[in-house]
C-alpha cells in the first residue's frame, strides 16, 4: 500500500491513491470532458454581472473626466490609488507560492501554484487599470514610457512614481511569462488528449510542440528556476517601489522608512487571504481534496497569520513613530486618524487585521474551511480599509488647516471598483474552464511512486 | 522515401527509463534522448547531455539589461536632457537603481523563457515521434528512451535488439526525417 507522501511532516500534500494517470485524467477532465459544475456558472454569471461596473463607469470617466470620482485637493489619490495597491497586493501571493516557496523547496506549493499565478496575472490587470484611467487623459498614458519624442521631455526617472511604471510592466510581463511557461508542458498533455480538432489545435499551438524531451527538461528546469529566483527579489521590488509612492513624500503618515517592509508584508497577507478565499470553494466545487489537501489550507493560514501579525506591527509602529517622532504634524495625523472622520474605518480596520487574524493561531480555526473562508473576506476588507486609511487620513488633512477637506467616494468610484472585482472574477472562471487549474506535471513528481527516486 | 527516425523502447516508470538511459549511453550510443511526462533528475548526465549553457545566456543578457537600463536613465538625466531637481547632482545614481534593478529582471526573464524555447528547437508543431502509437499519452503517464537513426552505433536489428535486452514494454521503430 502506497504510504503517505511527506508523512513525516503531518498531513499528506497529496492523496495516497493517486497515481501520474490519475492525476491527468483529473484535472484535464476538468476541461476537457466533464460539465462544468453549477458552481462555474454562478462564478462567471457573478463575475460578468459586476463588470458592468466597468462597462458603465469606464465609458462615463472618459466623457466626462475623473472629475466624476470623488476627488478633490487635497485627497487627489482616493479610491484609484488604494485600489490599485489592493490589487497588485493581492497579487503577491502568487508569486510568493510559485517562486519563494519553490526556492525553499517547500513541496505542498505545487497543486495552489498554478491557480495563485493566475490571480496573480489576473490582480495585476485590475491594479494596472486604476492609474491609466487615473491619469485623466488615457489616451496618452503612453507618456509613462521613455520614447524619443518632439516635445524633448522624458519620464522623471528620479521619481518613484515612474519606477512605479517600470515595476509593475515589469512584473505583469515576467509573471505571465512564468505562468505561461509553467503551463507549457501541461498545455502539451492537453494538446494529447483534447477530443475535438479544434481544441487540439488551439492547445496544440499554445504548448509549442512540447513533447517531454529529457534535453528540454533540463532547459525547462534552468529556466524555471532562474525565473524563481528572480522573481523572488522582484516580488519584494514591486511592493517596496509602490510603497516609495507614499514613503518618499513628505506628507505626514506617509514619509516613514517603515513603508517596505509593512507594504510587502501585507501584499502577501492580503494575497494568502484570497487565494484561501479562491481555493477553499474551488476545492470543494470541483472535488480537488486529493490535491488540495487540508494540509494546504492549514499551511496557508498560517502564513496569513505570520504576515499578519508582522502587519500589525506595522501598525503599532506607526502610533509609536507619530508619538515619538516629536512632530507635531504626525501627532495630530495619528490623533486625526483615530478620532477623525475617518475613525470609523480605522478601527474596523485594526479589527479585520489585528484581532480577527488572531484566531488563526488555533489549529481548530485553521482547518475549519468555513470559518477560514469568512476570515479571508475580513482580511481582504481589512486590507481594503487599510489602503483606504493610508491613502485618506494622511492626505485630507496635512499641514495648513485652509487646505483641508473631506473625501467621501462617488457611485463612479464604487462602479469601476466593482467593475475590477467582476472583471477578475470573469477571467478567474474562465480560466478555471479552458486551463488546467493544477499543474498536473508538477503533481507527478509527489506521487508516492516518484518520491523514491530523490 | 521514408527513412527511419530511429527506434523507440517503451518503460515502466522512471527508474527503469533512467537505469535503460545509463546502459545505453554506457554502450557508447551518442544520439539518444528520454521522453517522460516530469522531469526525471539526473535524465540530463544519464543521456550524455552536455550542460546546457542557457544560465550563462540569460546571466549575460541580465547584465545587458542592466547597463541599457541604467544607460538609458544616464544618457537621459546627464546628457540629453539634464533637470536640476531638488539640487540633487546631474547623475544621483542611487534613484536610478529601482529602474536599473527591474530592467535587469525583465532582460533576464524575457531571455529564460525565449532562450530555453530557442534551444530547445521550439515551437515545433510536428515531430516525427508523434507518429508512434503510444506517444500521444507521453506527456501523461509513458516513459520512452530514443536511440536515433543519425547515431553513428544505430544498426536497426543490431539496435533493436540491444533496447530489448534492457526490459522494455515494447520498441517500436519510427519513420520520418528530423
Amino acid at each position: 500500500m502506497a504510504t503517505p507522501v511527506h508523512s513525516l511532516h503531518g498531513d499528506p500534500v497529496i492523496g495516497p491513491n493517486q497515481t501520474n494517470a490519475t492525476i491527468t485524467a483529473k484535472i484535464s477532465d476538468i476541461v476537457l470532458k466533464d460539465q462544468p459544475p453549477l458552481f462555474w456558472w454562478c462564478g462567471l454569471g457573478l463575475g460578468i454581472m459586476l463588470l458592468g461596473g466597468l462597462g458603465i463607469g469606464v465609458p462615463m470617466l472618459f466623457y466626462w473626466g475623473v472629475g466624476i470620482w470623488g476627488l478633490n485637493i487635497p485627497v487627489g489619490w482616493g479610491f484609484a490609488i488604494i485600489n490599485f495597491v489592493w490589487w497588485i497586493g493581492i497579487g503577491h501571493a502568487g508569486t510568493l507560492i510559485s517562486a519563494i516557496l519553490h526556492l525553499f523547496r517547500q513541496e505542498w506549493r505545487t497543486s495552489i501554484a498554478r491557480f495563485s499565478e493566475a490571480m496573480t496575472v489576473f490582480a495585476v490587470m485590475c491594479a494596472g487599470l486604476f492609474p491609466l484611467l487615473h491619469v485623466g487623459r488615457p489616451w496618452l498614458a503612453f507618456w509613462l514610457m521613455p520614447y524619443p519624442n518632439t516635445m524633448n521631455v522624458w519620464p522623471q526617472f528620479r521619481s518613484p512614481l515612474v519606477w512605479d511604471v517600470f515595476a509593475v510592466s515589469t512584473y505583469a510581463t515576467i509573471s505571465i511569462l512564468f505562468w505561461y511557461m509553467g503551463l507549457i508542458p501541461d498545455l502539451g498533455a492537453m494538446r494529447d488528449r483534447a477530443p475535438g480538432k479544434i481544441q487540439k489545435l488551439i492547445y496544440g499551438v499554445l504548448s509549442m510542440g512540447w513533447r517531454g524531451s529529457a534535453r528540454h527538461w533540463e532547459r525547462y528546469e534552468i529556466a524555471f528556476l532562474v525565473l524563481a529566483g528572480i522573481s523572488t527579489p522582484l516580488v519584494v521590488s514591486v511592493h517596496t517601489v509602490v510603497s516609495f509612492d507614499f514613503a518618499v513624500s513628505v506628507i505626514p503618515g506617509w514619509h516613514a522608512t517603515l513603508f517596505p517592509p509593512y507594504f510587502v508584508a501585507g501584499a502577501v497577507y492580503s494575497g494568502f487571504a484570497m487565494v484561501l478565499t479562491l481555493a477553499i470553494p474551488v476545492r470543494h466545487f470541483y472535488k480537488l481534496h486529493d490535491f488540495i489537501t487540508i494540509r494546504h489550507i492549514d499551511n496557508m493560514a498560517k502564513i496569513t497569520l505570520a504576515t499578519g501579525l508582522v502587519v500589525f506591527y506595522g501598525y503599532m509602529m506607526e502610533v509609536f513613530f507619530a508619538w515619538y517622532s516629536g512632530n507635531p504634524y504626525e501627532q495630530y495625523m495619528m490623533a486625526n486618524r483615530m478620532s477623525g472622520p475617518y475613525a470609523a474605518q480605522y478601527w474596523a480596520l485594526l479589527f479585520c487585521n489585528g484581532f480577527i487574524p488572531q484566531l488563526l493561531w488555533f489549529r481548530k480555526v485553521r482547518r475549519n474551511v468555513i470559518v477560514l473562508f469568512v476570515i479571508a473576506i475580513i482580511v481582504n476588507v481589512g486590507m481594503w480599509l487599510e489602503r483606504f486609511v493610508i491613502v485618506v487620513t494622511s492626505l485630507h488633512r496635512d499641514f495648513l488647516p485652509s487646505s483641508w477637506d473631506v473625501y467621501s467616494p462617488t457611485i463612479w468610484d464604487w462602479a469601476i471598483y466593482i467593475g475590477t472585482i467582476g472583471q477578475f472574477l470573469l477571467l478567474f472562471f474562465l480560466f478555471l474552464r479552458f486551463v488546467p487549474m493544477i499543474a498536473m506535471f508538477e503533481m507527478k513528481l509527489l506521487t508516492p511512486k516518484s518520491e523514491k527516486t530523490s | 522515401m521514408s527513412t527511419a527516425y530511429g527506434l523507440v523502447a517503451e518503460f515502466e516508470d522512471d527508474h527503469a527509463l533512467l537505469e535503460a538511459a545509463e546502459k545505453t549511453r554506457d554502450a557508447g550510443y551518442k544520439v539518444i534522448d528520454a521522453y517522460s511526462p516530469f522531469p526525471i533528475h539526473g535524465m540530463g548526465d544519464a543521456i550524455g547531455m552536455k550542460r546546457p549553457i542557457l544560465a550563462w545566456v540569460i546571466f549575460g543578457m541580465a547584465l545587458v539589461g542592466m547597463c541599457v537600463g541604467f544607460g538609458l536613465q544616464y544618457w537621459v538625466s546627464v546628457l540629453n536632457n539634464p533637470y536640476n531637481v531638488g539640487g540633487k547632482p546631474m547623475n544621483s545614481w542611487p534613484q536610478f537603481i529601482p529602474i536599473t534593478f527591474e530592467t535587469t529582471i525583465l532582460a533576464a526573464g524575457l531571455t529564460a523563457v525565449i532562450g530555453m524555447l530557442a534551444f530547445n528547437g521550439l515551437p515545433r508543431p510536428f515531430h516525427p515521434l508523434f507518429e508512434h502509437p503510444q506517444f500521444h499519452r507521453v506527456n501523461d503517464d509513458k516513459f520512452f528512451l530514443v536511440i536515433e537513426a543519425k547515431d553513428a552505433q544505430y544498426e536497426s536489428t543490431h539496435t533493436r535488439n540491444f533496447l530489448e535486452g534492457l526490459g522494455p514494454i515494447e520498441v517500436v521503430e519510427v519513420e520520418g526525417e528530423e
